[in-house]
Formats: C-alpha cells, structure tokens, sequence
C-alpha cells in the first residue's frame, strides 16, 4: 500500500483578528499562527495508520513556500516516509482547479495505491482538489470519507459522511483519491522531540520546470476562477450584544432566560 | 440554448431542500437573463420526483436508468458529461453537500468547463458567471470571477437562498440513458444510520452548546454543570466531536442533529455555516464567544463577547441563585 498524502499549511484564524491585506484579494497573514490544515491532519493519520496495517509506505506532497516544511515535517514525524514540496513564482495565484494540476503532475510519476486529501481547506474552503485531482489521473474517488472500512484485492471499503447522521458505504476500485472527513481518527501527538528526530530528513522540492507543466497551466493563468476581491460579511440583523462585568452578564442571560421561556 | 440547470438532489426517495432552494434562485436568474430553467432529475423510479419538479421549473429533464438508483459518482458523471454536451447549458447548479461536493468538481473537470464551489451567490453579469464565496471560516467573503467559457458549473451552499413558491409550467422531457455497460470501478454498498444514543437533543427544550472554544475535555463538565442547573440537554459543534469529548449523537449541524430548542445557548462555538444550518431555527440564541467577529453573532439574538471561563461559571451560580 503506497499512499500520497496531500497537506497544506495554513494559518489559524478562527479566533484571530483578519485584516484585508493591500491587494484587497486576500487578508494579511503577518502575526497569525500558522499550522496544517485540520483535516490533512486526519488525512496523513489515517495514511499512517493504513500502513501500519497494510504496509507499504506514506508519502506527503504540499504545495506553498519554505515555511511549508514545517508541515511537511509535522507529518514526517507522525511516520510519514518521504517529503515533496511544489514551489515555484509561477504557482502563485492557482485557485483549486490549478492547485490539482500542480499536485497531479507532482504525484504522476510515484507509485500510489491511495491518494488521501482533507476534504477541504480551512482558508480557502475549496472542497474541490481531492475529486478534481482523481480525474485529472483518471482514477476513481469518493469524497468526505469518514470510515476506511478494508482493503483487500484492489479494492476499498469505505463510508461516507451524508447528511443527518447518515453514512454511505462503498465499494471503491484502486487506485483512488479519498477526501478524508475530520473524525475518521485521533490524529496522534507530534512532540517537538518527534520534529527533531526528522529535521534532518530530506524534503524534495520541485518546481515548473521539474513537473512538465507550462507557466500558463498554474497560477492565475491556469486558473478558472479568479478572486476579484475579498471583503467582510454584511453584517446581518446582528445579535443584541450584552455587556458589563461577569455578574451583569449572569443577570442578563437570566432575565433572558425567564423571558424567553427557557426557565420559568 | 442559453439555460440555467439545477441538478435536482435526491436520497431514498425523496427530494432534498436544497434542490428547491437551488431552483428558487435559479428561476430569478433565468428571469434577469431573459432564459429558462430547467431541473435535471437522475436515478430510477423517480416519476413521482419529476411531478414534484414539474412546476418548478421550465423544463424537467428526467433520465431513468437502474444504475442511477442509488448515487454513483463514475454514472452521474457519464450522464451529466453527455447531457451537458447536447443540451449546453450556460450554467449548472448544484448543491455543496455530500453528494455535490463529490460529484461536482470531477464532473466540472471531465467536461472542462469551470467551477467555483461552495457559493452562498452567483450572478450571470456581462456575459461572466460571478459567484460570492465565503472564506477562512465565514470570517471573510470573496468575490470570484469565472473564467470565460461556454458553461460553468457552481455548487451552492445549502439554506444560501430561501425557497419561494412560484408556479412554472414545466414539461418533463425524458432522455434516454446514455450508459451502455455496468459501472465496476464504484459501486453502491449500502446505507448505514447512524446509532441512536441515550440522549435525543432534538427534545430538549433549552440546549447548552459547547465548541471549540472549551480548548479541552477536562472544561466539558463545567459546561454541563450550567446545562444541569438549568435542566438542559448539554449538546456540542463538530470539533467537540471529532476529538471524541462528546459522543456523536449531542453533535447539532448539518451531519449530526437539526435542533429547534426554545432556547439555544452557544458557548465556545464560532459558527460554521454546518453547525448554523443545525440550529438557526432555535428560538432564542444566545452566543458566548471571545471574538466579537465570530459568524455565530449574526445568527444569535443575544451575544456576549469574553472569556467562556469566566461567565460559564458566573452564569450557573447565578442561575442556581434564582432557580434553585
């Protein structure tokens, strides 16, 4: 079992302050915590618990600048075998589709039997380059999966995550590209100590030229779609903001409560 | 042909919201592009469906075929690549959810055409497809162009548009299957519910909600320690489940519970549009997190911005002090 793992390195905003950088088509991520996407976490645990199942060996692919080693190296410690990061200026700009391109002239070549994506990206939120890569090498998919039942006789059993709780199982041909949903696992520990133990490990770094794409297959030019601009939400009808110390903010929500109906 | 296409979802029978909302949206639009619209309707048995579409839409285009009867992304593919190129419509919609986000962007690849996907807007202007997406966790809207081509295929996302009642005098217009030979390479196992547990959120008259923000599992109990005080069932955001604090059946949002509490507290949670599509019907929501700019405050009636630490604690005493 040889599986590709394709990760990301992105920065954590969910509880930080966004600031619309100057281009005005994308926010400025200078000072915010950067670290891998959450469910390309999911995804190379389950690749490394596949081989320690099955065999064979993990390798992680990631698309970005220098600082996406860092990623890359997260995932080698968590017992990934080989590295690859897809660099280039001409990269810059790729919206889902062209991130695909790049990551599939990248994978062309290795040997796979399994591609594991996240199924999308916490900046972007694509959900996109997981199915779209699986055609690109004309092999099968299945999206947001959220069980990897077994694998015997080139084939999977896998479930899918539907709606209201309910699963979808499939009998999949391989090789295969799965987008892997968060919760299939519990993404072991990575300690610093683990990081230092791989930091010596050779992370291949590939660009245009090494990947038999033309410059106007990637970035902007490769792309379908392009950002025009990015701009904060309308503010909706908003909610009523309490304030005041803890003990108001109690007393407030209590008042509400009786109110409300929720408490007599 | 210049047509707006809806790709009608559907499973175990029955139509799902999204598609209603998706035509809804795609009525307007073919009203402001002087086109028409049309619902594609796949799978087998499925008269009954395309009745139900019938006036919905200008047209119904209905394909039967027994390998559409459950989804499958390799059938789907084939008939839609095939449809698509005789009938050329100048946009497809479909839903971003389980079945759209698998389906979507590899059928947008086959019949290479451009997509964006996970759009809560779309707008034909200029002769452009332009779609409104949003980014870094509902913190941010993007604009995006689509490049110019013949077709372009977008995924919405569910509850973006609300469904109007409109009356259509659509036709159903049968095509035959393309499909010649049996799909091999995927195939349908079957469905599995998920167990029920020992709680059912659905009932409870007030929920306490936990997310993210709780940082850890030792803080759970803290929470359901104000949940206990005010007699209601303690429920939790997709991340609390994912790292296995609560178990599967307390989640609320699109893959666990829809919840209608009168009451629904929001602690920790910063309001993924899958955990809002959950329990945006609640009556009265009130929000508790550390960022003021989080998207659950545009959903909840009452927000309060601080440290969950600190008013989680402050809240139970208090409402021990009253309704003891």
């Amino acid at each position: 079992m040889d599986i590709v793992v394709c990760v990301k390195r992105v920065p954590e905003t969910a509880e930080a302050d966004i600031v619309i950088d100057e281009t005005g088509k994308d926010i400025d991520t200078r000072g915010l915590v950067f670290d891998i996407n959450e469910w390309d976490n999911y995804a190379v645990e389950e690749a490394v618990l596949l081989k320690e199942k099955y065999g064979g060996s993990v390798t992680v692919v990631s698309m970005g600048p220098q600082e996406s080693n860092e990623t890359l190296r997260r995932a080698l410690a968590m017992g990934a075998d080989e590295a690859i990061r897809l660099t280039d200026p001409a990269f810059s700009g790729s919206d889902g589709y062209a991130i695909a391109r790049i990551l599939g002239e990248a994978i062309r070549p290795l040997a796979y039997d399994l591609i594991l994506t996240g199924v999308q990206a916490e900046d972007d939120g694509y959900g996109q380059v997981g199915p779209t890569l699986a055609e690109m090498l004309g092999i099968g998919h299945a999206a947001v999966v959220n069980m990897i039942e077994r694998i015997d006789g080139g084939r999977a059993r896998i479930h899918r995550e539907l709606e209201g709780g309910l699963e979808e199982v499939l009998d999949l041909e391989l090789p295969a590209v799965l987008t892997i949903q968060s919760g299939i696992n519990e993404p072991r520990y990575v300690s610093i100590m683990g990081i230092r133990r791989v930091a010596k490990k050779e992370i291949r770094v590939l660009g245009l030229a090494d990947l038999a794409l033309k410059e106007d297959e990637t970035g902007e030019q490769g792309s379908k779609s392009v950002v025009e601009r990015v701009f904060l939400p309308p503010a909706g009808e908003g909610a009523q903001m309490l304030e005041g110390s803890v003990e108001s903010l109690a007393e407030s929500v209590v008042s509400i409560l009786k109110e409300k109906g929720g408490l007599a | 042909m210049e047509d707006i296409f809806v790709l009608a979802e559907h499973r175990q029978g029955e139509l799902r919201d999204i598609t209603f909302e998706m035509l809804t949206k795609g009525k307007a639009m073919a009203e402001e592009t002087g086109t028409s619209l049309a619902a594609v309707l796949l799978g087998h048995g499925v008269g009954k469906m395309a009745e139900q579409l019938k006036d919905k839409a200008n047209r119904v285009i209905l394909v039967e075929d027994p390998r559409l009867e459950t989804y499958n992304s390799e059938a789907y593919e084939r008939v839609l690549a095939e449809l698509l190129e005789g009938e050329n419509p100048r946009l497809l919609l479909i839903g971003h959810t389980a079945f759209g986000m698998d389906l979507a962007p590899s059928l947008a690849t086959r019949i290479r055409v451009p997509i964006a996907t996970d759009c809560i807007d779309v707008t034909i202007r200029d002769g452009e497809v332009r779609a409104t997406r949003q980014v870094y966790g509902g913190k941010l809207n993007v604009e995006v162009r689509l490049k110019p081509a013949p077709q372009s295929v977008i995924t919405i996302r569910p509850a973006s548009f609300t469904v109007e009642e409109y009356s259509l005098t659509g036709e159903i217009v049968t095509v035959a299957s393309p499909m010649e030979e049996e799909i091999v390479s995927k195939r349908f196992v079957e469905y599995v519910e998920a167990a029920a547990g020992e709680v059912d959120i659905t009932q409870a008259n007030i929920l306490v909600s936990v997310g993210r923000g709780i940082k850890d599992q030792d803080n759970i109990p803290m929470v359901k320690e104000l949940a206990d005080a005010l007699g209601a069932a303690l429920s939790c955001s997709r991340p609390v489940v994912d790292k296995k604090w609560l178990p599967k059946e307390r989640q609320v949002g699109t893959s666990g519970k829809t919840v209608k509490p009168k009451v629904y507290i929001a602690i920790g949670i910063s309001g993924a549009f899958q955990h809002v599509a959950g329990m945006k019907g609640s009556g009265t929501i009130i929000a508790i997190n550390k960022d003021p700019k989080a998207p659950i405050f545009s959903v909840a009636h009452y927000g309060i911005v601080g440290d969950l630490f600190k008013i989680v604690p402050a809240l139970k005493e208090k409402v021990k002090e009253v309704f003891a």
